[in-house]
């Protein structure tokens, strides 16, 4: 690890020799050449099965292979990629029904697309969708999201093409089935004869390279563990065709050897959701920019600090609010991130549709600052620190990932920032898994820098609804860390998710973002932004900023001249 | 000598029963479970999926009860599956120890050669300006950090003439062996160049001190020519304090180089013992330890063996 660490350190002193070189290593190439395409990204899938882990890395690869039903678009709008439409109360596909006790659920109908079929010819069907929700639906499959599948009480089919599902819970985002990726049939039905042997058996596991598990406009042909991925154009496709005669995803993970693999030209791109952090991206951009196009995408991963309110002096709103008037975070944003990274206001990105701006911003005021403190009884001493009327001094641990460099460097600037109001913080960070896996849940922190992540109008259950704070009691799950507690919050996420109504959500989530600016149960920074470094050449490459990959849209890239 | 080997070979099993719990139990005392780190990359993933997937996966149960589980199997032959591969743990480990072997098979036979060559050409002529020059290489080679080393060979080759591959094993789509070869040369050299600096030092002080020896200096009173005394006298003697080193050096064969795996992007058996640990994937690591611990110690065993050949004044009890 620490050799990793040093890496980053010793980047600066490779820099100049990077640049150097770069000069001698770019020489133009022009786009009729470029029917192959290679992408860097730092991580290898461990399965492509779509319903078994939780990998960047598989998403990337699979949005070029397989079609999922719905996802969100680069406007962060819901659409149906392997449907024909999307279900709603308006056009009768979604109809609503009462179940018992009161509870209300919703009948969905879909359509698969007519012209869909798996790569070996064999067509998309409901047969597929039925086989899908049986893995889905056994505990033993080893299906790592099933919520949607819980929720899925049945499954009505019309024809080859047409179903309907019976979902036992109205939500408002009930046409999203994201997670319902279709398995094909035909060649993992003998794969689930034993169902706790599925994940196993899967044939994305033991024949990756089969056409038939692939629908989407690219299929896999070569499938090199820990190396590369090889995707080719999927022969039965009828949608619009991908213009590369192939395209390889290679797996380089010191982003270092990363940028070094882009200037020799062994990759063409580095992808943006796996690829270069913002502070990497915008070094690599000053030395080599004019070679490549280079986009900035900010999305849905806010980096924020936790406060434990479970420590008393952190436990007073005051304190907090004055922690963050402490902070000039736009000035952070321009001198480390030259201004790429949005500050934020609360935890909900402009760009979704529960974003309101009619929220307390909180904008650099150190003496705003320093007089709460003196209000809530933390008087400044001879050292320039603050002191309570038991001589007990305003001191806080700051923790982050250790090893994380953007973080680290926040980190000193936080500090420094924070000791100018008379408040002392120690740093003492932690490799992540230590974090996330150990200080985070038991709650044993007092100040904690990281990222949420999250989806286009994710409603915040896990991280600020009351029965999410991790305890003795529930073993310790649960993502709300700074253990806050508000029965107005409860309630407004009990609302947001239920209410169908766009405009009253709207108001839901106003409120909601409101209450969490005036509470502050953690201090927001900013929405990380994702670097996408691209050959000139290439064009249609849109970054979402949500979790939907670029992929999922690659039949829009192509070369031009 | 057979029962000196016999014992060795005996406690060799005893360490690696030993070395099995303590890795098992070193990696399983990491805060931290693979259901967690998936939890952490699925914000919509439910605290009834985690402790569904965890009692799947057997995560929830004690560490011994998993340790004798695993133990139980392993006993049988059955290794386990990888999670993080998915597949089998030989079926992920075979083709990365194949790639480990291919990279450092080659660099170490070369880096030794090359060490010997310039270790016997510093200690015979101590002090002198062919001397300095070999100590110069030997420093640079020990004090540059790997992968700084790794990333200029990339800089200079790949990235500035574009003679070589910057990384991976292969062009994908590829069979050829000559791409196969060339995908080898960065990575092979860097290895070269730290580890023949590195044996390099060691086998001048061996041969420093051979040359000094009274048989030495009795072989040339003798007539013996130099290349003689160097070849028949000298370097055997040498070669027993370097023996030890080499045989210490083996395990490296079968664990991998990890910094370098990890510029060139070379899928072997260093970086994938790191991402099995890091991973938690307990089968994985443990079969590919146990590998890298067994082969040393049979290394060891070796060297242990060779020193009565080389040096007949050694006997064993």
């Amino acid at each position: 690890m620490n050799v990793f660490r040093e890496t980053q350190r010793t980047r600066r002193c490779i820099a100049p020799l990077v640049g150097l070189l770069a000069s001698v290593a770019m020489t133009p190439v022009s786009a009729a050449e470029h029917d192959v395409l290679s992408i860097g990204i730092t991580q290898f899938p461990a399965t492509l099965n779509p319903s078994i882990d939780v990998m960047a890395a598989k998403s990337y690869v699979l949005g070029a292979a397989l079609r999922p039903f719905t996802v969100y678009d680069a406007e962060w709008k819901l659409a149906c990629l392997l449907c024909t439409e999307l279900p709603s109360i308006g056009n009768g596909l979604a109809v609503t029904v009462d179940l018992p006790e009161g509870k209300k659920g919703i009948d969905l109908t879909y359509t698969i697309r007519p012209d869909a079929r798996w790569a070996d010819g064999v067509p998309v069907t409901t047969a597929d969708v039925r086989f899908t929700y049986e893995v889905g639906r056994n505990p033993q499959s080893g299906v790592s999201n099933a919520e949607l599948y819980r929720r899925i009480t049945g499954i009505d089919v019309k024809d080859d093409r047409t179903f309907t599902l019976h979902v036992d819970k109205l939500t408002f985002d009930y046409a999203a089935i994201h997670d319902f990726m279709l398995l094909p049939a035909h060649i993992e039905r003998d794969a689930f004869a034993e169902p706790a042997q599925y994940r196993l058996r899967t044939h994305y596991n033991t024949d990756p390279t089969n056409p038939g598990l692939y629908n989407g406009p690219y299929r896999v042909t070569e499938f090199v563990a820990g190396s590369h991925i090889l995707l080719e154009p999927n022969p039965h496709w009828a949608g619009p065709p991908g213009r590369f005669r192939r395209i390889t995803v290679r797996t380089i993970e010191n982003t270092a050897a990363l940028e070094a693999n882009l200037l020799s030209g062994t990759i063409d791109m580095i992808a943006g959701e796996l690829g270069l952090p913002l502070d990497e991206g915008l070094a690599f951009a000053k030395r080599n920019g004019e070679a490549f196009q280079i986009i900035y995408k900010p999305g849905l991963v806010y980096e924020h600090v936790d406060v434990n309110l479970a420590q008393p002096a952190l436990a007073d709103r005051r304190v907090r609010e004055a922690l963050i008037l402490g902070l000039d975070r736009e000035a952070i944003s321009q001198s480390l991130f030259a201004g790429r990274q949005p500050v934020a206001d609360s935890f909900v990105n402009p760009l979704d549709l529960g974003y309101t701006g009619e929220v307390p911003r909180y904008r650099h005021d150190p003496a705003r600052a320093e007089a709460l403190l003196e209000a809530s009884g933390w008087r400044k001493g001879a050292d320039g620190l603050r002191r309570d009327a038991q001589g007990q001094k305003l001191s806080f641990e700051l923790m982050t990932t250790a090893g994380n460099r953007s973080r680290e460097l926040v980190e000193q600037v936080l500090q420094s920032q924070w000791r100018g109001i008379g408040v002392d913080v120690r740093i003492k960070n932690e490799p992540a898994r230590v974090l996330f896996g150990d200080t985070l849940p038991h709650r044993r922190f007092e100040l904690a820098m990281y990222a949420w992540i999250s989806s286009p109008e994710n409603v915040p259950r896990s991280i600020l609804h009351s029965s999410e704070i991790p305890s003795a009691a529930n073993g310790f799950v649960g993502q709300n860390a700074t253990g806050f507690t508000s029965t107005e919050m409860d309630r407004l996420i009990d609302a947001l998710e239920i209410e169908l109504d766009p405009n009253a959500r709207k108001t839901l989530w106003a409120e909601a973002q409101r209450l969490y600016a005036v509470e502050l149960p953690s201090l927001p920074l900013y929405f990380r932004s994702d670097v996408f470094i691209l050959p000139k050449w290439l064009t249609g490459v849109r970054p979402t900023g949500n979790q939907s990959p670029t992929t999922l849209w690659i039949t829009d890239w192509s070369a031009q001249p | 000598m057979i029962r000196f080997a016999a014992i060795r070979l005996v406690e060799i099993m005893a360490m690696l029963v030993l070395m099995s719990f303590v890795i098992y139990a070193l990696i399983g005392l990491m805060p931290g479970d693979p259901i967690d780190l998936m939890r952490s990359a699925d914000p919509r993933m439910s605290t009834a999926d985690a402790a569904r997937l965890k009692a799947l996966y057997g995560l929830d149960q004690p560490l011994l009860l998993r340790y004798m589980a695993w133990a139980r199997q392993a006993l049988a032959g059955d290794l386990g599956y990888s999670r993080l591969f998915a597949a089998p743990v030989w079926q992920a480990l075979l083709p990365r120890l194949g790639n480990s072997l291919l990279l450092m098979g080659p660099s170490f036979v070369l880096a030794f050669a090359v060490a010997l060559g310039l270790g016997t050409a510093a200690a015979r002529r101590p002090h002198s300006r062919l001397d300095a020059a070999i100590n110069l290489f030997c420093f640079a080679g020990v004090s540059l950090p790997t992968f700084w080393l790794a990333l200029v060979l990339i800089l200079v080759f790949a990235a500035g003439f574009g003679w070589l591959p910057a990384s991976g094993i292969a062009t994908a789509g590829s069979s050829d062996i000559a791409d196969r070869l060339r995908h080898l040369v960065l990575p092979a050299t860097t290895l070269i160049l730290v580890s023949a600096a590195s044996y390099t030092r060691y086998v001048r002080a061996a041969m420093r001190e051979a040359l000094a020896q009274d048989h030495i200096r009795t072989a040339r009173a003798k007539g013996a020519s130099e290349a003689r005394v160097i070849m028949h006298h000298a370097l055997r003697a040498a070669l027993v304090p370097v023996t030890t080193i080499l045989a210490l050096s083996f395990g490296g064969l079968v664990s991998g180089a990890l910094v370098t795996e990890t510029m060139f992007a070379y899928p072997g058996m260093g970086k994938l013992i790191f991402d099995a640990v890091m991973g938690n994937d307990y089968n994985l690591a443990l079969a590919a330890l146990l590998l890298a611990t067994a082969v040393t110690m049979v290394a060891n065993l070796a060297a242990d063996l060779a020193y009565a050949w080389l040096d007949p004044r050694v006997s064993y009890r």
